[in-house]
Formats: C-alpha cells, structure tokens, sequence
C-alpha cells in the first residue's frame, strides 16, 4: 500500500513538517513506467548535449594542460580514467564521457511539427520506414514494368547482356533493422526480400540497379582471403613449400619436395617407425592421395606435443596447407571443401565442479 | 483569424466542387457497376438504381448529390488544416492511394490496420499525437470481404468519414457515403483524382487567404 512519511522541510518556519507521498506500490510505478513509454528524444536535446558535450571537452583539455583545438576523443577517455579512477570490474559501469550520438541510441525523435502533423506520409501505420521502403520499390518495379513495356512496342530487345548473380547476398533482417532505425518483423523482412527478388527476376531490371545494389553485398570467396606462397627453389633446383598444422596440443611443420619417390621423415625418423599403427599413415597419406600425387613428392616433417593421433592429424593439416602452392586455385577449393585445410577445432573439454568428468555426472543415489 | 474560418461556411459550394466532376465522366468510369444481385447489402438498396442480368447499377445522380457533399466537407476540412488520411485495403490500389496521399501532402494507410491505431494512439505513438480529422475510404472493406475496422474506430473516436460504398459494404457508420464502384482501375483513378484536386484546391485558397488578410 502506499505509505505516508512526514519528511521535514529544513528553514521553513512554522510549517516545518509537511506530509508527502513518498513511496508508491510497485504496480503503480509501473504503470507510470510504460504509460509515459520509451523515451523519445528531440532534436533540441540532441542539440543542446552536442554543445554541453564540446564545451566540456574545451574545460577537460583546460584541466589536464593540453590544447583544446587538439584534443580526440582518446585523449578524453584518458583524462576521464585519471580524473575519476574507478576499480569498478565492467568497463561499460565506469564514467564515461562520448560524444552524444553515441551515448543516445539512434532512434526516432518526435515524428511531428509544433502544429501536430506528423512529417512522414505514412506516420500512421505505424511502421512508416518500412512501408516506405515498400512503396518506394514497388515504384521502381512500376518504372522498370513500364520501360519494358516500351521496349516491347518498339519491338526492341529487352534484355542486353547476362548479369552475374553469384556472389551477392541480400542484406540480412538485423542490418535492415539498422537501416531503416525501426523493428521489422520476420514476415515483413521476406515479404520485402521477395519484393526484390521480383524486381531483380524481370529483364529490364538494369534501369535500377544503382536501387538494388543498396540492398545486395557481395560475398567474396573463401579463397580470397587466404594467401598462398608461392614456390621456393632449394641449392638442388627442387622446388619445395613449407606448412604448419595445429591437432589439441600437437603442432606440426612440414616441408614438401617436389621430384620426389614418396618417402615421408617424421622428426628424423621414418614414417613406417615413427607411425606403426595403419590408421596414422593413412592420415598423412590422405592429402596426397586426394590430389593424386602419392609417388610424386617428398616430406620431412616435425612435430612436438600431442598423442599419436593428434601428431597424425597435426602433420596432415600442414601437409595439405604445403600442398596448395603446388596445386591450382580449383584444387585448392576441392581440398577446402574435403576439410583438408580446416583446423579441427575439437581439444578436451574441462572438468566441471560436482560432476566426475566433463560430462559424466556421479552415480546417482536414491538413497 | 476568426474571418478567415468563418467565411467559406456562409457559401454552399465555397470551392466550386460541382465543377470537378459530371454525370458522364462517371459513367465513363465505370461508377455506376455494381456487384451481382447475391452481394448486395440490404442497406445498399435505397442507393441501386437497378438490376439488369444479376448486376445491379448503382443510381448515378444520388452518386452525384453524395460525391458533391463528400468533396465540399474534404475541402473545407483542408482549408482549416485538418489531418486527412486515406485509407484502402485493395492491393491494387495501394501504390495509386499513397502515391495520391503523398501528392496532396495527406496521409495514408493501405496497409494492415492494428488493432489500437486510433483507439490507443497515445500508447502505440507517444504522449501528445494528433488524431486525423478525416478518414477517406477507397474502399470500406478489407481483404476478408468484412467491414474496415477503421470505420467503426472512427466513429469511436469521434471523427468523420469519407467513404466510396459498393453494393456490398454496409454504409451505416460512414458520415458522407459515396455509393459507387470501388473494384474498377478507372473509378478508383477517378475518385483519386477528384480527392487530390479538392484538397490542393482548398490549401491554396487558404494560403491565398492568408495572404489578403496579412497584406491587409
């Protein structure tokens, strides 16, 4: 219920004690909360924190002896950090002091004018940048629709060159999120990818394709990012290439020869004694064996750490990782795709408190 | 201020919207078809002229006396400033209605209608909203064949409307009814462009207005 404290009024003469309403319940607070709803700010609040924000910025470069034309934001952060050091552990909790687009959310300051008509034609469906977007495609689709239309009276052909549609993707529900500053749903995100996708699938569609290009990012190939070095020549003439492969705690570095027999050293020692079981000499024989060249290289390998499977599969990623500057750009991407140049991601899990191992729990009692 | 407002109501036809339209440009537009005699609303029937092989015909000088009352009270609505928005559910229409809305500098909503648009206004869009003054329907109906649910919000929340009637809608909470065809392109297109000239018609004689009365 709500409670009634006499709060004192310090300096007020006879009326010294006064009866005010200090606590509510916390329904009521609520209430208060959501009717009032997210707050919205304005472009005046904006405004006027730009200019607090730069005038305080001149004080703060005055206090700390520097240049108040000079001074950057990381200049600031330092300041601050010296000014009011906080042990505080996260560092989103300690005093801060960024410029205010920053610190307030992007978000929409009141829609409408001091006579109350809204800005935006379609204020009052609620999702205005949404269904202008709609709008504003679907015209795009009339124009491109009407343009063919022409083309066709005139007996013209309609499409001039093949486009290439690989490699670009449309952007995703968050990033258009970002874009238009508003919520969109699930249901409006792939009505709206469809509505593209039936503008992109008619002929005439290079009229708008700075439009669409808004909307598309591209997708570059895995490969592209990945270097591959070229091949190095020994005393001999021999080309050869060097690669490193990591399996749990084994590393490996292996050296590929070209002109070789197919013998294969691992740390000094043969792969028949160094590997006696089958299944590890199949690992290192994989990679050549995918591409065919089983009797045409050689190898000298190290490798430290590990268990003997790891050590297997720790040599086989730098082979395989050797093996690219041999071999050309397709093969490349075949031996991408076998999982040959992936590093295996799996090392042991830990042991967790009140349970045996990292998954097995202890036996468990009735009674 | 007070002359200015007070003015175009001494006049019956302040604006000359008798001029915008005749009986034969209707007609050309295909106003007076109607649904087939199954569809037809009981409270359609004073408006139907006839029927003729199941298709009734809508009585186009009653059409006439209703389109003229509907675009003097849109107009005098723009001449005071008023918020109008414009409403329809046929996707046909949708781009041709907001692309209308957009010329007039009005507003419109062919889109899904939620639930407390104007009945919880202050919660869905903030503290201090401004309500439309006047809701213009394209169509009264929405895409289940059922009466808008903006029309009964309307006349919940006080505001008048506009609204086309077809021999299938009820036209009972509809302040200035217009009984015609809503399904046709070219009535559509005729009701879009008569709308547009009253409204851009009816602000710049208030911008004329102000202008006498401020070099006054």
């Amino acid at each position: 219920g709500r409670v009634l404290r006499l709060c004192r009024r310090w300096g007020a003469g006879p009326r010294a004690q006064t009866l005010r309403l200090i606590c509510t319940t916390t329904a009521m607070q609520r209430k208060n909360a959501e009717a009032s709803g997210p707050e919205k700010y304005t472009e005046a609040f904006i405004k006027k924190q730009i200019e607090e924000f730069n005038l305080g910025k001149r004080h703060l470069a005055n206090m700390m002896g520097e240049d108040p034309e000079t001074f950057t934001q990381e200049d600031i952060d330092r300041a601050i950090a010296y000014l009011f050091p906080s042990g505080l552990f996260d560092k989103q909790a300690r005093p801060l002091m960024k410029h205010p687009t920053e610190v307030f959310p992007e978000q929409r300051k009141i829609q409408w004018g001091e006579d109350g008509r809204p800005f935006h034609f379609l204020f009052y469906t609620g999702k205005q940048s949404y269904y202008s977007l709609m709008h504003e495609t679907y015209e795009k689709l009339l124009n491109v629709q009407k343009h063919q239309d022409q083309l066709i009276a005139q007996d013209l052909p309609l499409q001039k060159e093949k486009r290439n549609l690989a490699g670009n993707r449309w952007l995703t529900k968050i990033e258009l999120e970002e874009m238009l500053v508003e919520k969109v749903s699930d249901d409006d995100y792939s009505r709206f990818i469809r509505l593209l996708q039936k503008l992109v699938a008619l002929p005439c569609a290079d009229i708008e394709e700075k439009y669409i290009q808004k909307f598309s990012k591209e997708v570059p190939a895995q490969l592209q990012k990945v270097v591959i070095e070229p091949l190095q020549y020994d005393e001999r003439g021999v080309a050869f290439s060097t690669g490193e492969g990591k399996r749990k705690t084994a590393s490996a570095t292996a050296v590929v020869y070209d002109n070789g027999t197919g013998k294969i050293t691992v740390n000094g020692i043969d792969i028949l004694h160094y590997f006696p079981v089958l299944q590890d000499r199949e690992q290192l024989l994989f990679p050549f064996q995918f591409l065919g060249r089983i009797g045409k290289h050689d190898m000298v390998c190290t490798v430290s750490g590990g268990g003997r499977s790891a050590q297997a599969g720790a040599i086989r990623l730098a082979s395989a990782k050797a093996l690219r500057s041999f071999v050309t750009e397709k093969e490349v991407e075949f031996m991408r795709q076998a999982g040959l140049l992936t590093v295996d991601p799996r090392v042991k899990e830990r042991k967790k408190p009140g349970q045996e191992g990292p998954r097995r729990k202890f036996t468990w009692k009735k009674r | 201020d007070d002359k200015l407002l007070t003015e175009p109501l001494k006049h019956p036809d302040f604006f000359s919207v008798k001029e915008l339209f005749t009986l034969k440009d209707l007609f050309d537009a295909r106003v007076h078809l109607g649904h087939k005699k199954g569809c037809r609303h009981r409270f359609m029937e004073p408006y139907i002229f006839g029927c003729r092989l199941e298709q009734d015909i809508i009585d186009l000088d009653q059409t006439m006396q209703h389109l003229q009352l509907a675009l003097n009270f849109t107009a005098h609505v723009a001449y005071r400033g008023g918020i109008i928005l414009f409403v329809s559910r046929k996707r046909q229409f949708c781009h041709l209605v907001e692309s209308t809305a957009r010329a007039c500098g009005e507003y419109a909503h062919t889109r899904f209608w939620q639930g407390g648009l104007l009945t919880n206004a202050h919660v869905q869009f903030g503290p201090g909203v401004r309500l439309p003054d006047l809701l213009i329907f394209l169509s009264t109906l929405n895409n289940v064949f059922e009466p808008h649910v903006a029309i009964r919000d309307a006349a919940k929340m006080n505001i008048p409307t506009v609204g086309v009637v077809d021999t299938n809608c009820n036209p009972c909470l509809i302040t200035y009814p217009i009984p015609g065809n809503d399904d046709s392109p070219a009535a559509v297109e005729l009701y879009c462009k008569l709308f547009r000239m009253t409204i851009i018609r009816a602000k710049d004689r208030r911008r004329q207005s102000e202008a006498v009365e401020e070099l006054r």
